[in-house]
């Protein structure tokens, strides 16, 4: 038992919990209101969007990738579905839902083919259709938004109701989505792939993995949860706007997965990283206004917390290296 | 990374005489025009053509040399740290936050402006914060090792929210009317910020073709390691060369408060796109190891004519993203490929 303990203490996970812990105590000691259901309905409500979405990041980091263009995907998808509910409202909702999700993988799946038939750094690939697909947003809406009134009341209400513990749809559906990938990256063949992929790109193909069709698969993944998350946005904010809709959402969900001990050298990183990464994040856009201070500061946290995370990583890696040769030596 | 297709580049052309050490051998045994021609800048240059010849036939307005180069004064700004950006791509490393360290310095100059420090001094700080984020920027990828690519999207998003920080969501503006539209005052007829480009311009590309520093970026870009066997001071020189990006930008920022004649936190958001493309464009290999300056600067002339040719035929600014973004995607898949052929 106390061997379980302890190697439950020496995983990252642990690490994470407890800033999550420490920082709630420090926050709720200099402001006793943070302590409140409320904070806890407050904080549930920010994450669902860049949580749906940082699993898709997740997969794409795992792969030894990434993907800039998140963002824009969210938007595409979102102004899209909007522009069915607005201009067929006799379409069930389900159709713009599957439409957003359906354009998302179409958009990854481009990221995913420039990135393999060009043997392209996955970075530079995604920063140009990150502006790319913002371009197709303007284009498809004609720089108009998608006004409130056309965003369909049953959508808006599952940000607002809930079908248990005054727990809102949303929030159900992005742990849902978290936990089917993690049943996807732990318990099937192909999700374990990802990780081999990502461990050594060199082996993995030696090993019998079809490196193009991974590669494929978590690009189409990572844009069809960031579609996923387009829809919500209509959902949650009840608008969609061409030039602000998910601008900058692509360094939120970065900074929430590295935070999570996903690391950007590929193989590693866990669901469970991931939701607390942005659980810690979301916690924090939280507590500063309730602090009293300024939501300014929200991009100077993202942005430390960045370069924290990977010097983290950067510090973890190299103990286990040596730690690695260590054991060959005295074996 | 590209061994398969680099030999098949060889097997294709008459060069297949065995092993060519150094790209340079290469390039010799292959007749002038294919040397000249398979250069990526050839391909900038010709793409400035079309561009231009297709601009012109759009808006008989256009061939206007005036006119271009007053709409040249917003890209420039953007050009002078994408030479700049070149060195660090040849040496092998890339940095995201230029655009974000132009609204930072920009603002630091603003809001101690605005606090009654003489202008003068004002710009020497935003030099100082300008130089010192690009410190901070090295000390991560050489001190701590850090990926350059992913580390900068940190600090990317750390410096736009100092920016914010310091300026709020307000516009600083007041500034003595001597300051106010650099880009309107003209040098031998032509504006300010375009001649402190073609200078800049000048200045790198002696730097990187004639002297040794120079051309030992080319060497750390090739190969990290063997230049830090062959006693070159890697570290050092990419510092150098961050700090230099860093001083660019906050220069490039002043520029930018000075046309505008006010500074917000979002000056020049979305930035590092047009930069990169600039860099990629010239043919400035990803990987590090080969590029120029004059590739660059026909890449920044490139992306002027394309920009206002399409504003003068009523293309909306929003398509141009899809241009921008398309072309940064071919550029890099056309530059891979040239250099693929002929490399090794």
């Amino acid at each position: 038992m106390s061997r379980f303990f302890n190697e439950l203490l020496h995983r990252r996970e642990a690490g994470i919990f407890l800033m999550i812990v420490l920082i709630a105590i420090v926050v709720g000691f200099i402001e006793p209101r943070f302590i409140s259901v409320e904070t806890l309905r407050i904080t549930a409500l920010a994450i669902p969007l860049i949580l749906i979405a940082a699993m898709g990041q997740m997969m794409v980091l795992v792969a030894r990738h990434v993907d800039l263009s998140i963002g824009s995907i969210l938007a595409f998808s979102s102004i899209v579905a909007g522009m069915i509910f607005r201009d067929m409202p006799e379409l069930p909702v389900i159709v713009g839902v599957l439409v957003a999700i359906a354009l998302g993988a179409a958009l990854g799946l481009f990221n995913g083919v420039l990135v393999v038939l060009f043997r392209l750094p996955s970075i530079i690939v995604t920063l140009g259709t990150l502006s790319l697909f913002r371009g197709f947003v303007f284009l498809v809406s004609g720089a108009r938004q998608v006004d409130p009134q056309f965003i369909p009341r049953s959508l808006i209400q599952m940000s607002q109701t809930s079908p248990i513990f005054g727990i809102p749809w949303l929030v159900i559906i992005a742990f849902v989505v978290a936990f089917v990938t993690y049943l996807f990256l732990d318990h099937t063949r192909l999700g374990r792939q990802i990780y081999a992929l990502g461990s050594n790109p060199v082996a993995a193909p030696l090993r019998g993995i079809n490196v193009v069709r991974v590669t494929l698969l978590v690009f189409s993944l990572s844009g069809a949860l960031a579609g996923l998350a387009g829809v919500m946005y209509a959902s949650r904010f009840g608008y969609v706007n061409p030039g602000i809709t998910g601008v900058g959402f692509e360094f939120t969900v970065i900074a929430a997965v590295v935070v999570g001990g996903v690391s950007i050298n590929g193989g590693v990183g866990t669901v469970l990283g991931t939701v607390l990464g942005v659980l810690l994040l979301g916690m924090v856009s939280v507590a500063l206004p309730i602090l009293g201070v300024s939501a300014f500061w929200q991009d100077v946290f993202n942005g430390a917390v960045i370069v924290l995370a990977l010097l983290i990583d950067r510090t973890v890696r190299e103990r286990s290296i040596r730690a690695m040769a260590e054991a060959r030596s005295t074996a | 990374m590209t061994d398969k297709i680099s030999t098949e580049g060889l097997s294709a052309s008459q060069t297949a005489t065995g092993e060519q050490p150094a790209p340079k051998g290469a390039a010799e045994l292959r007749p002038m025009w294919q040397v000249i021609l398979i250069r990526p800048e050839v391909m900038t240059f010709v793409l400035l053509l079309i561009a231009f010849a297709v601009a012109t036939q759009l808006s008989p307005f256009f061939a206007d040399a005036t006119f271009i180069l007053e709409s040249a004064t917003f890209y420039v700004e953007y050009a002078i740290i994408a030479l700049v950006l070149t060195l660090i791509i040849i040496a092998g490393e890339i940095d995201l936050s230029p655009a974000a360290m132009m609204a930072f310095s920009a603002c630091v100059f603003a809001a101690l402006f605005k606090l009654g420090l003489p202008i003068g001094l004002a710009m020497v700080a935003s030099v100082i914060t300008g130089a010192l984020m690009g410190i901070f920027n090295g000390i991560l990828v050489l001190r701590f090792k850090l990926p350059s690519i992913i580390v900068t999207i940190g600090t990317l998003t750390l410096y736009r929210g100092l920016a914010q920080v310091l300026a709020g969501d307000r516009s600083i503006s007041g500034f003595p009317t001597w300051f106010i539209g650099i880009d309107w005052k003209y040098w031998f007829g032509v504006p300010i910020p375009v001649v402190l480009f073609l200078i800049a311009t000048v200045v790198l590309a002696v730097f990187l073709a004639f002297t040794v520093t120079g051309r030992q970026i080319y060497q750390i870009g090739t190969s990290p390691e063997a230049a830090r066997h062959a006693g070159i001071r890697v570290q050092r020189i990419k510092m150098g060369l961050f700090v230099l990006l860093g001083v660019a930008s906050s220069f490039a920022g002043m520029l930018t408060a000075s046309r505008l004649a006010s500074v917000r936190y979002d000056m020049a958001t979305g930035g590092e796109l047009q930069m990169v493309l600039m860099v990629m464009l010239g043919g400035t290999y990803i990987f590090g190891g080969r590029g120029s300056i004059a590739g660059t600067f026909l890449a920044a002339w490139l992306l002027i004519v394309i920009a206002t040719g399409m504003n003068v035929a009523n293309i909306q600014i929003t398509s141009q993203l899809i241009v921008m973004g398309f072309l940064l995607i071919v550029s890099i898949i056309a530059t891979n490929a040239i250099y693929a052929r002929t490399q090794r």
